[in-house]
């Protein structure tokens, strides 16, 4: 291809930091779009090596040959970030995708999401995949890769599973119960001590264990490597380097209507006042911006996906024109796509846009549902709570080493695929090395308990 | 490009070039799918269907693998928000949703049906057959044979060009340089040729009739069942013997010797005498091999529903064979109710058996049972006692 563009690079660069973006210096790297499908396919430029990528790769493979999909750039936040740009890429194309990354490097650096989850996990993410790409592949040396696969297998299979309200870097639980006399230094517990001192005294002494969990732990992957009875030490880093990168992972999964709406606001933005870039460049530049947030009903009068690129440039649009980019600034910081929804799609915009709720029947039936917002926000963002998946959390480990799971029906909705959910147990099975019981409700409602083995 | 070469990591770069992390699991993957479906073995030697004529390799159809993550119930009516011209109340279907809309994660687990058809060499699966039966040591009379191979032997100083033997003539060509006043580089006497030379080959050879019952009671299925048990025994078979032939009969009342290709597509009416096709056989292996020096196997498929009148013809047919063949198996296709060899055919195997003879029967129902008559009769076989 020809490096044309990065002649621009500098310039587009300049452009936005004056227009207001903030970011960390970015590296701007070519690459053939065979890599760049792994890319999209792992998530993160290396990483650790498991089966089920190469599942996703051969699909991605029928949809690159069905033409379906195609990639313009992908972009890792950090200092500096990392930039990658497709070599098939035309002049015009790689203009507008320069403009699209600076505004997610704004984005990223800026939005308190993505910079709490890098402060945990540092800014050099892509490093540090690489890393425990390594450190896995070492492990597979040293135990085979049988017992590495089973290991990521489970881990994997839990990697949505974290708590990002809680450090990456989490103590355990504290071992005992907190001293009850620290507690009780009230007017009553003086008096009542007073009545029998040697009752009072004897309690107090015996320490008490903390039952293991103390309450309902949401953070599978952390609970597993730190609680699991008999898992060896290699084992525990694996599982810590899968939670490392689903700490990574979180901030791109719960702001993606935001940070590609923001970086599709800015590309457009940039590219319209960018005097220097020629006019068949801008034209063509143009073309492409609008094929990349064109709406997936488009072509067709009715469709049942709304592309995020497209939502979410059309509501950055609307709140800079009616608030200020100040404003506008203000929320690409503070909120994920759970505020943004909520808060700044309004009825005037989603008429404006024809986006409607539908109810989908097992046989096919699509019915489309009355006009109702607060319903057709949940709508846009169920599938999005909790990282995308079921509230489960371990509740107990008994003495024998049983680990009890809870599946909480009550948030979800309806209980779990148990066909799904008993493999799941299989493979976390053979790292907790002890029974797994599962509680969730069947279709009727009543309670299930799924065990392993 | 120029401008980043300095940088630190794009020096290694284009690592990405010859190197596909995406193919690499891929055939991870496709290596746990193969894993999976051999220990499904006897399914697939069921199937009825992966025999391709005369192929090496037999096609299954897989599913892809997946990776399985906690997911709620699929709901019997799920909400969704979709964009374009539509009212309230409007009502279409799409069929591409029946499966119900995915809950997608992060990386899109939600991959759907995809159905590979992967390819197995038949030598593969019997390899893994022979693991599954611990290789079975097929007890084969050797005979001295007529079998002839070229071998290299020795040297001489004419040859053909491409015989010529470099090292070797480099040798002489030293050797004859030590004397004095020796002409410095090579000259024809220094060329060496290698020779060959025939050398008698103790090879074993052996010879497999299949013979099937095609007469009116012999239902499509049935002959179909018979052909998948045939495909399996002589893709064991041929693993034991560098040459190996086949010699395909059918009978009803008369008895004939057909093709491979023809034989699976004969049909018949009429009664059932067996001796007419064992009498056939005999006629064969009289004609074309020596007993002696091949190795004889039979196969009969049929229903076992010999008419009686024929039983003592074929019981003497059939133990003339018995006398001269390393083996003599016997599967009864019985769609429908199994009598489990209780019948005029089964009768005379078991005789046969009883008599001291390498014979057997097995009962084969369904395809299913495919499986266990090839694992039958290789152990069997193989524990027989030494022919005559």
């Amino acid at each position: 291809m020809s490096d044309d563009w990065r002649s621009y690079v500098q310039r587009i660069e300049e452009l936005a930091a004056r227009s207001g973006l903030e970011f960390h210096p970015v590296d701007f790297e070519a690459v053939p779009d065979s890599f760049m499908m792994e890319i999209a396919v792992y998530g993160l430029p290396v990483r650790m090596p498991h089966w089920s990528f190469g599942v996703r790769y051969i699909y991605q493979l029928i949809q690159r040959h069905m033409g379906h999909s195609r990639l313009f750039e992908v972009v890792f936040p950090g200092n500096p970030g990392h930039a990658y740009l497709a070599s098939s890429n035309g002049l015009a194309e790689n203009i507008l995708v320069t403009a699209h990354v600076l505004g997610h490097a704004d984005f990223s650096r800026n939005n308190l999401l993505f910079r709490r989850c890098q402060a945990q996990v540092s800014e050099r993410i892509v490093e540090h995949a690489a890393n425990h790409a390594r450190q896995i592949q070492q492990a597979i040396e040293a135990h085979g890769m049988q017992r590495v696969e089973a290991v990521l297998d489970a881990a994997l299979a839990l990697e949505q599973h974290i708590d990002v309200d809680q450090p990456l870097r989490r103590p355990r639980y504290p071992e005992y119960l907190q001293d009850p006399k620290t507690l009780a230094d009230d007017e009553f517990r003086k008096r009542f001590a007073a009545l029998d001192p040697t009752a009072a005294s004897t309690g107090i002494e015996v320490k008490k264990r903390a039952p293991v969990p103390p309450h309902p732990e949401r953070d599978l992957l952390w609970f597993v490597a730190n609680y699991a009875p008999e898992m060896e030490s290699w084992e525990r880093d694996i599982f810590l380097a899968v939670r490392e990168e689903s700490f990574y992972f979180y901030p791109v999964f719960a702001t993606q209507i935001m940070n590609e709406g923001w970086a599709s606001y800015w590309h457009a933005r940039l590219l319209r006042e960018a005097d220097f870039v020629p006019q068949q460049a801008y034209l063509d530049a143009i073309k492409c911006h609008s094929d990349v947030v064109r709406p997936v009903a488009a072509d067709q009068q009715v469709a049942l996906t709304i592309n995020p690129y497209h939502l979410g440039f059309a509501m950055w649009e609307k709140i800079v024109e009616k608030e200020g980019i100040e404003a506008a600034r203000h929320i690409m910081e503070q909120d994920d796509d759970f505020g943004f929804v909520r808060n700044h799609l309004t009825r005037e915009l989603a008429d404006e846009l024809n986006l409607f709720r539908f109810s989908a029947r097992s046989d096919g039936q699509i019915k489309v549902l009355e006009h109702e917002l607060t319903e057709l926000h949940e709508a846009l963002l169920g599938a999005k709570y909790n990282f995308g998946a079921p509230t489960v959390s371990a509740s107990h480990v008994r003495n024998d080493g049983t680990l009890e799971l809870t599946h909480d029906n009550s948030v979800d909705g309806r209980g779990l695929d148990l066909e799904r959910s008993r493999k799941v147990l299989d493979y976390v099975q053979r790292v907790w090395r002890r029974p797994i019981v599962l509680t969730t409700v069947n279709q009727a409602g009543s309670t299930l308990e799924l065990t392993s083995p | 490009m120029s401008e980043n070469s300095n940088k630190p990591g794009t020096d290694a770069a284009k690592w990405y070039e010859l190197f596909s992390r995406g193919a690499r699991d891929w055939l991870r993957h496709d290596e746990k799918v193969r894993e999976s479906v051999r220990q499904h073995l006897p399914q697939i030697i069921a199937g009825g269907d992966v025999i391709n004529d005369g192929a090496r390799t037999v096609r299954v159809p897989v599913r892809m693998l997946e990776h399985y993550h906690f997911r709620l119930r699929r709901p019997e009516e799920s909400q969704g928000a979709g964009q374009g011209k539509a009212k309230p109340g409007d009502v279409f279907s799409d069929p591409s949703r029946q499966r119900g809309p995915g809950e997608k994660g992060p990386g899109g687990q939600d991959e759907g049906e995809v159905q590979l058809l992967l390819e197995f060499k038949v030598d593969d699966i019997v390899d893994w057959l022979w693991e599954e039966m611990q290789r079975p040591n097929l007890k084969a009379r050797v005979g001295p044979s007529d079998e002839t191979e070229w071998v290299r032997e020795g040297w001489d100083r004419r040859g053909a060009r491409s015989r010529l033997d470099r090292r070797r003539s480099f040798k002489e060509m030293v050797k004859r340089r030590r004397a004095p006043g020796a002409t410095p580089s090579f000259i024809d006497e220094d060329l060496r040729f290698r020779q060959l030379t025939r050398r008698r080959q103790p090879a074993i050879h052996a010879v497999v009739f299949f013979m099937l019952d095609v007469s009116g009671s012999m239902s499509d299925r049935d002959r179909k069942l018979a052909k998948t048990f045939f495909f399996w025994v002589v893709q064991g078979l041929r693993r034991e013997y560098r040459s190996l032939e086949t010699v395909f009969v059918a009978h009803t009342t008369e008895a004939w010797e057909f093709t491979e290709a023809e034989f699976f597509q004969v049909s018949g009416t009429g009664g059932t005498v067996a001796s007419t096709g064992f009498a056939k056989v005999r006629e064969v292996i009289d004609a074309r091999y020596n007993p002696g020096r091949c190795n004889i196997y039979l196969f009969y498929a049929s229903d076992g529903d010999n008419s009686v009148s024929d039983s003592a013809d074929a019981r003497e047919s059939l133990s003339s064979i018995a006398g001269d063949a390393c083996y003599t198996g016997y599967v009864e296709v019985s769609s429908g109710l199994s009598r489990q060899l209780a019948t005029e055919t089964g009768r005379l195997f078991a005789e046969l058996s009883a008599a001291g003879c390498a014979a057997g029967s097995y009962a084969l129902n369904d395809f299913d049972d495919v499986w266990g008559a090839v694992r039958h009769f290789f152990t069997a076989e193989s524990n027989a006692p030494e022919g005559p």
